[in-house]
């Protein structure tokens, strides 16, 4: 449990930072809350010979409102997101998932930025962005750019992020009135991922579905959108009927891999049972049935 | 004339026997200010990393070490090839085997220890150990302790071939450890055929591992001038080490100090002596330098001490009215690699005889067959007594089984075969007497309390909407305090212990036992047994334990031995030091002892209250002032042989709702109920039962060492392995009944490792009876939310 020997940095800016990752290319790391990349270090399932420590760079921490749009610093702590009144006011969502992962310690220095950057399908954050449709700057040598969270996740530790790139914000669309969202989360106890997990976004009016964004957390290689699942919704009065087929779309797409939390079957179904929670409970909210 | 209210509120003043008062080691720990061996730092010292096997069984065809010795710090790379010359590449286990220290020519676990990296610090001995290059020829491994005994099981103690016994017994098979029965089985079997009824279980009770949050280690320093090899240990039982440590090394006994500083838990773990001490300890001999080892979390997960791992068949025969006519259980116990099995010397199956339970079961035959696989050695008692959590397990599932199948309520069934309060001391069909009980009032006041009536329509009512609600019970006896030294002895030094109290001039005490707390609370608990001896306030007496140097033999601490045998140590000393006082008393006040008699804190003249000293007093006179003819000081010690073990009860309730989408458990409520005779701290008993409770729902609910079908351990990490935070802990409630055990000093029994071997059964109990409408008498543990899902999909309840 003792990592080899590496080179530490912690640049005081994003330029710098985004200077030592051009340098250095694939043998550094960006370390943001640690939680994911210190144990695969100490396991030595990861060597990197530099380590970049971002924490230093003020900017990209805080969360703040652009003509109507959440603007959330990649650096912002899980415990930041859960005490914002912002985001409990226009994004809840967020604070009520950001409860549900790991334990107050991890969440004091785990952060949303390096939770969605990791790339890991068993992160929380992943589907969250996919469900929220939020927008991702992304900040290299060559400038920066804005990835969609549903052009960002490539497959496992896979993403759209170049080595010598940095993700320094996340950008969510304000939601419209009627809006409701749940997250849904099934673990086996505090601290681990989630056997599966559903993130449910949903607008209505009346009793009818406008719109609806719907996605799963460990139940492939990314996160994944059930679009198929918000078809059977979309434009539908919202019966139990309904909600589970769209549940039974959400499990067609399910492949996870066997581990001790379950096998297959088990996490594919339980990737059902956890849309139909989130979506009763999002459509709830929306003020719907 | 007395003075009632004085005599209450100096009694109040000692917060003796009885007093919850607070913890006198915790305003260290809780300012961090303990000292754990990791904390130990010596001049010049060096640290230890273990290199270990990959496979769970290959054979080793060469170690190069040159890699890791030029790298710049590394001291020394040990291999068992180093410790032959020394006789040290293999060490005897508490069970009477051999276990190699490092491998020689095979290893027989995955993780096993193949060479030790010694250097200047953690991180350059962890480097070494990458370097360590290692070459094996994988053999087939042996998982599954079912085929153990197949003709065409791989062999895997090569060094046992042609050797009819282990040190057990006679075997009958290469990877046959030993056969162990007891009870007379030819009355058994003749009940059995006879009977009305008869039931039967395969019950499993799980690879499991106690997980104490401090890992083993040591830190071995041997000073090549003096002679003298002092070590700091993670050790439940130091004078056993110190002892091992002489008969291993040749070191005279008195040149060898062991010293258990704090301890972060031991729950079984910290009992038995392993490899990474061993090769700190010969480091330092030949470096001339002080070696640390510490395990990470892997480590000690993976190698040092599982427990449980028995497989087991449990059979009851009754009257068609649910009175059990007799009991015959078999369980096939998987040691792993090396029978490193905590125990007793001669009781393989530890005191697995205690498998008739409550109950008055007229005759019984029990039977445990111990097999090797290529897993990790151990089979340590997971905060309990030696396979008692196995033993209570069986006979508490089994009584479930045969009320379901007689459709007899499983309260009722209880009441009807219980040991009679006029039966105690109660003798046994498998030959132990239990040394006072009283079950059913118990069991009836826990009834009351939880609506016991209540809760089973509501069970009803739920069933019918076909939801999932279980009550689970357990009506637990348990046998701690080993022991009598004509039936225990580890190593062949009998299973007293100890305590020696010297009072100081001005009337405050030290006291040294020969047990060692591992967040007991001992330094409390003793000082208030000595207060309410003494007539001294608890504040002013000081416990000391964990160094050889200073404290007297005693064999450690486990199997909730500390109270029932250094409990009874302490207040005969504290006794003795008081029989003496009399006489000093007597003396100060010029009368004859026999004309004083004792109040709480002071001696005073019969029939005169006036004439008066105080034991500080008497204390001071001690060190000047004494009959002629008397030694001065006030100063004893005690060794203390039980006459019997105790036998402590509890009657526990639980309540479940199981969710039928997902298999999660809600535990709703956890009724305990203990009975552990005279209570010294009601307080850290109320603690006692909290921590063994949230232990024994860790087991039922998630704990699980697996592997794979090649023998690697999968989730050797607390993010698998269960360890219950303070969100998946139920809320706990407490009650008590007071039944004192006769032969002990204060009628006390031990009690910590009752909620943990009651608890167990208690959930299962629980979770069965949620399914008992279906038809389910069993399901094994650990009743994790996919494991249940498994048995509601199977019956269709989660549609």
């Amino acid at each position: 449990m003792i990592p080899p020997a590496f080179e530490y940095h912690a640049p005081g800016s994003i330029d710098d930072a985004v200077a030592l990752l051009s340098q250095y290319g694939d043998e550094a790391k960006i370390l943001a809350g640690g939680h994911s990349l210190l144990p695969m270090m100490k396991l030595r399932f990861a060597e990197p010979e530099h380590l970049v420590d971002i924490n230093n760079i003020d900017s990209l921490k805080g969360i703040s409102e652009e003509n109507g749009t959440i603007v959330i610093g990649a650096m912002t702590s899980e415990n930041e997101l859960i005490a914002s009144s912002l985001l409990q006011e226009k994004c809840p969502l967020l604070p009520e998932a950001a409860r549900q992962i790991a334990d107050p310690q991890v969440r004091n220095r785990g952060t949303i930025g390096g939770d969605i950057a990791h790339g890991d399908p068993g992160n929380d954050h992943p589907a969250l962005m996919l469900a929220l449709d939020a927008r991702f700057t992304l900040v290299g040598a060559n400038g920066s750019r804005e990835v969609a969270a549903q052009d960002f996740f490539l497959g496992t530790f896979y993403t759209a992020l170049e080595a010598d790139e940095i993700l320094t914000e996340i950008r969510i669309a304000a939601q419209p009135a009627g809006t409701g969202a749940s997250y849904q989360k099934l673990k086996r106890k505090t601290g681990d991922y989630a056997t599966a997990a559903a993130a449910a976004v949903i607008t209505m009016a009346g009793d009818t579905c406008q719109s609806v964004r719907i996605s799963l957390t460990n139940l492939g290689a990314t996160a994944l959108r059930a679009t198929a699942a918000e078809t059977v919704l979309t434009g539908q009065k919202i019966t139990e009927d309904l909600i589970n087929q769209a549940a039974a779309k959400a499990m067609e797409i399910c492949d996870p891999s066997e581990d001790l939390r379950g096998d297959a079957e088990y996490k594919t179904q339980m990737g059902g049972e956890m849309t139909r929670r989130a979506i009763r409970e999002a459509v709830q909210r929306a003020g719907g049935n | 004339m007395s003075a009632a209210p004085d005599t209450l509120e100096r009694q109040d003043q000692l917060q003796g026997i009885g007093c919850s008062r607070k913890r006198k080691e915790d305003p260290r720990f809780i300012q961090g200010k303990g000292l754990y061996v990791d904390d130990v730092k010596l001049p010049g010292m060096l640290f230890g990393a273990v290199v270990r096997s990959p496979f769970a069984h290959a054979k080793v065809i060469s170690i190069n070490k040159e890699k890791a010795l030029a790298l710049p710090g590394v001291h020394a790379v040990i291999t068992a090839a180093d410790l032959k010359p020394l006789g040290l590449h293999w060490m005897p286990t508490l069970a009477g085997d051999t276990q190699a220290v490092l491998a020689d020519e095979k290893v027989c676990f995955q993780q096993q220890e193949v060479a030790m990296v010694v250097a200047d610090d953690r991180y350059i001995a962890a480097d070494g150990a990458e370097l360590v290059e290692v070459e094996y020829l994988q053999l087939p491994a042996l998982v599954d302790p079912h085929k153990a005994m197949d003709d065409d099981a791989p062999i895997i103690r090569e060094d046992l071939v042609g050797k009819d016994e282990a040190g057990q017994g006679k075997r009958t098979h290469n990877n046959h450890i030993f056969t162990w029965d007891v009870g007379d089985k030819e009355a058994t079997d003749r009940a059995f055929d006879e009977a009305a009824i008869t039931v039967s279980e395969k019950i499993l009770n799980p690879r499991v591992h106690p997980s104490p949050l401090e890992t083993c280690g040591c830190v071995a320093s041997f000073d090549k001038v003096k002679g003298d090899l002092t070590i700091y240990i993670t050790s439940q039982a130091p004078h056993i080490v110190r002892t091992v440590v002489t008969l291993l090394s040749g070191i005279p006994e008195s040149k060898v100090r062991v010293i258990s500083p704090d301890i972060g838990g031991g729950f079984g773990n910290k009992v038995g002596i392993y490899p990474g001490y061993v090769c700190a300890i010969v480091s330092s001999i030949v470096l001339g330098r002080p070696v640390k080892w510490i395990e990470n979390r892997i480590d000690n997960l993976s190698t040092t001490a599982f427990a449980r791992d028995y497989h087991g068949t449990g059979e009851l025969a009754a009257d068609k009215n649910g009175v059990i006519k007799a009991l015959r259980f078999h369980a096939l116990a998987d040691h792993g690699a090396f029978n490193a099995h905590a125990q007793p010397t001669k009781w393989p199956a530890g005191l697995f005889s205690i498998c008739t339970g409550s109950y008055d079961i007229p005759v019984a035959y029990a039977r445990v067959d111990g097999v090797y696989t290529n897993k990790a050695p151990g089979g340590v008692a997971y905060r309990c007594s030696f396979r008692v959590t196995e033993a209570v397990y069986l006979i508490e599932r089994m009584i479930d089984v045969l009320a379901q199948k007689l459709d007899i309520d499983k309260a009722e069934i209880r009441r009807r075969n219980f040991i009679k309060a006029e039966q105690f001391p109660y003798q046994s069909a498998l030959g132990w007497e239990y040394d006072s009980g009283n079950y059913l009032p118990a069991l009836e006041k826990v009834l009351e309390a939880c609506d016991y009536e209540g809760l089973r329509k509501e069970q009803a009512d739920k069933r019918a909407r076909g939801e999932l609600m279980g009550i689970g019970l357990c009506t637990f006896t348990e046998i701690v305090g080993a022991g009598p030294s004509k039936a225990c002895d580890v190593l062949g030094v009998g299973m007293f212990d100890s305590c020696e109290i010297r009072v100081h001039p001005t009337g405050s005490a030290i006291a040294r036992m020969g047990t060692i707390t591992q967040g007991q609370g001992h330094q409390t608990t003793y000082a208030q047994i000595i207060a309410s001896e003494l007539g001294l306030s608890s504040d002013d007496i000081q416990i000391e334990e964990g160094d050889t140097d200073t404290a007297p033999y005693g064999l450690g601490t486990y199997g909730s031995r500390s109270t029932p045998v250094g409990g009874a140590a302490t207040a005969m000393a504290a006794r003795a030091l008081r029989a003496k006082a009399q006489k000093i008393a007597a003396h100060l006040l010029e009368v004859s002892p026999e004309d004083v008699e004792w109040d709480v804190d002071r001696f005073h003249v019969k029939g005169n209250p006036e004439a008066v000293k105080t034991m500080k007093e008497v204390a001071w006179a001690a060190y000047n002032n004494v009959p002629e003819g008397m030694e001065m000081g006030l100063e004893t010690v005690n060794y203390y042989d039980p006459p019997n073990f105790t036998y402590p009860f509890g009657i526990y309730l639980c309540v479940v709702d199981i969710d039928r989408h997902t298999g999660e458990t809600t535990v709703r409520r956890f009724y305990a109920l203990d009975d552990c005779g005279t209570r010294i701290n009601p307080m850290i008993i109320e603690g006692q039962i909290h921590g063994g409770l949230n232990e024994a729902f860790a087991v039922a609910m998630g704990q699980l060492i697996s592997f794979d079908e090649d023998g690697n351990l999968q989730g050797n990490t607390l993010m698998d392995y269960f360890i219950p935070t303070f969100v998946e802990t139920p809320h706990w409630e407490t009650d008590f009944t007071v039944t004192p055990s006769p032969h002990h000093p204060l009628g006390a029994k031990g009690v910590a490792e009752s909620p943990h071997v009651g608890g167990i059964p208690c959930f299962s109990n629980a979770i069965v009876d949620a399914f008992a409408h279906k038809g389910v008498t069993h399901i094994d543990m650990p009743h994790t939310a996919y494991n249940l899902w498994k048995t509601i999909h199977e019956l269709g309840l989660d549609t």
